[in-house]
């Protein structure tokens, strides 16, 4: 077996066992750290589809990360609230239950996706990253300047959203519900890689010339990519924001955008389960190194720099070498 | 005579003082290898990046099968059935030979890649693809990253990726370059084979495969086509004499 396979599948199994172990000596505050990173990891695997396979460096992904935020915490304030969302022409209620939220964050996150992606993809480089920065935090200033969703304060609900037939406060449920979107977030990016509008966008990353001389456009191949990635990340939004039952600006800051490019990079750009790797070893350094001092991101620069200079590769890439490329 | 595949007419391109296609006309007929050749600065590469589509022309026409085709961008141009291979290999470098020919089967195609399905899987792409590089003699090498082969194996990806298109004509930006002596007389016999399929517009400095291959000749000059004409034409026009091979006996 590769060295890569056996790592993800270590990981794998490190992501089921762990919270199982947490339950089994009553540490329910480990499960919810695991219900982070594994949410954490899907925002990054949104990422992966637009940074490793079509090289482009969004750092406005907090803008799906908040839309999937904010879809739930809107939608969920209405609900709890009993204060329908509209009333004309047709009365729509606020809703409480996830896999509505869910399909709700994805479809606002893809079209937003898609309006940002229509705009930024027409420039690149430097230009690509200042674009989607300034997006993103256009959603910042107007979350921050919205009251009727808490402002800069931010907006509390009081109960976890519900999924039929679970009980969602269960923090093992919940970490369940949150590993099988990550999971399923994998299969996605697994099967847009190998599939032929991965070879084609992976192709256009290295020589867009190469790609219109084939007849193919990158503009429309990077677009596809862009929403893809943008909708994943919306996901994670409105996971996130259940997990806290809390959404705030800050979701929307470019911090966010800088942790999930991070986390990326941290774990190994273009690897499947880079993002993972990443996500898992942030939230731990964050738990671990936060314990120790306050300061804890000077540690996390000093290990990012480490990586970029050192190991281009990320953890993944340290570990396992760099990426076999089926034939 | 049948319609020409490719046909240029008039075009114009300045870059500021500096006019680097100055009227430009000329044909490309079914069957043929038509050469481009001129010293170097005389615009053949920007002629090149004009045809294929990645330079506006300042006036004029590029007509592809009958069709004005100056509008239109460099993908589109090759979903019409242009093929261009380049100077200076333009690969994707990470990537296997395999998976850039099958880049090139995705595109003839003529529709948008499919976001399922396995792209290296057995099936019409991968037999596309796979009949490109056993025509280049790539078969081989399938499996190696474009960037661990030879200058010469890079070469023929570019004409393997072309082939993959089925192209109704080639564009080929000095093929030979960098070739040794070996692997140039192998290409030159592929070309030879190959202009009964599409007619080919080659841009070559390397004479001997010019008056070897083509079946016309046009002698570019600053930005000026000075003749056209088959080889012999071509070797005995005085103009040609003066500006490009330099002795006016």
């Amino acid at each position: 077996m590769r060295r890569e396979t056996l790592f993800n599948t270590a990981l794998c199994l490190g992501l089921v066992a762990f919270p199982l172990w947490a339950q089994a000596t009553d540490q329910p505050f480990l499960i919810t750290l695991a219900t982070r990173a594994v949410i954490l990891a899907l925002a990054g695997v949104g990422l992966n589809i637009a940074l490793g396979l079509g090289g482009l460096v969004s750092l406005g992904h907090a803008a799906f990360f908040g839309i999937g935020g904010y879809a739930m915490g809107i939608l969920a304030s209405h609900a709890q609230n009993y204060d329908p969302l509209i009333e004309w022409p047709l009365s729509i209620e606020g809703t409480t239950s996830m896999p509505v939220i869910w399909l709700i964050a994805l479809a606002a996150s893809a079209l937003a996706a898609l309006a940002i992606g229509a705009l930024s993809l027409r420039t690149s480089g430097v230009y690509f990253i200042m674009i989607t920065l300034a997006f993103g935090q256009m959603f910042y200033y107007f979350a921050i300047s919205w009251p009727a969703y808490g402002g800069e304060d931010g907006l509390s609900i009081y109960v976890r959203n519900g999924f039929p037939g679970l009980n969602t406060l269960d923090p093992l449920t919940f970490y369940g519900l949150s590993l099988a979107m990550l999971a399923l977030g994998l299969v996605v990016a697994w099967q847009l890689a190998r599939s032929p509008f991965g070879l084609a966008l992976n192709a256009a990353r290295q020589s867009a010339m190469r790609a219109r001389t084939v007849g193919l456009s990158p503009y429309g191949l990077r677009l596809t990519a862009f929403v893809i990635s943008g909708t994943l990340t919306g996901l994670a939004g409105a996971l996130f924001a259940d997990l806290n039952r809390f959404v705030s600006p800050t979701m929307f800051s470019w911090q966010t955008s800088g942790e999930i490019v991070v986390f990326v990079i941290l774990g190994g750009v273009a690897r499947l389960f880079g993002p993972v790797a990443g996500a898992v070893l942030f939230v731990t350094l964050e738990h671990v190194l936060g314990g120790v001092s306050d300061y804890w991101h000077i540690y996390l620069g000093a290990l990012l720099l480490g990586v970029v200079l050192f190991a281009r590769g990320g953890l993944i890439g340290s570990i396992c070498g760099p990426a076999v490329r089926h034939d | 005579m049948t319609d020409p595949v490719l046909a240029v007419r008039g075009l114009c391109k300045r870059f500021g003082a500096l006019a680097a296609s100055r009227d430009i006309s000329f044909d490309l007929r079914q069957g043929e290898i038509h050469a481009l050749i001129g010293p170097n600065g005389a615009g053949k590469s920007t002629l090149i990046a004009q045809l294929a589509g990645g330079l506006k022309p300042d006036a004029g026409q590029v007509i592809l099968n009958g069709d004005d085709v100056t509008a239109l961008d460099t993908a589109a141009r090759a979903r019409r059935g242009l093929a261009r291979t380049f100077q200076v290999s333009d690969l994707a470098g990470e990537d296997t030979v395999l998976q850039n020919a099958v880049l090139g089967a995705l595109g003839a195609t003529g529709r948008r890649p499919r976001l399922f399905g396995n792209a290296l899987g057995p099936g019409a792409l991968r037999g596309r693809a796979h009949a490109a590089l056993e025509r280049t003699g790539l078969g081989d090498v399938a499996a190696q990253r474009v960037a661990d082969l030879s200058h010469g194996q890079r070469r023929l990806l570019e004409i393997a990726v072309a082939l993959t298109l089925s192209p109704r004509v080639f564009v080929m930006d000095e093929p030979m370059a960098g070739l040794d002596g070996a692997g140039a007389l192998r290409l030159r016999a592929m070309l030879a084979g190959l202009k009964a399929e599409a007619p080919i517009l080659l841009v070559e400095h390397d004479m001997d495969a010019v008056f070897a291959l083509a079946d016309r000749i046009s002698v570019l000059v600053e930005g000026r086509i000075i003749a056209t004409g088959t080889v012999d034409e071509v070797r005995v026009d005085v103009d040609v004499r003066r500006a490009y091979l330099g002795d006016a006996p």
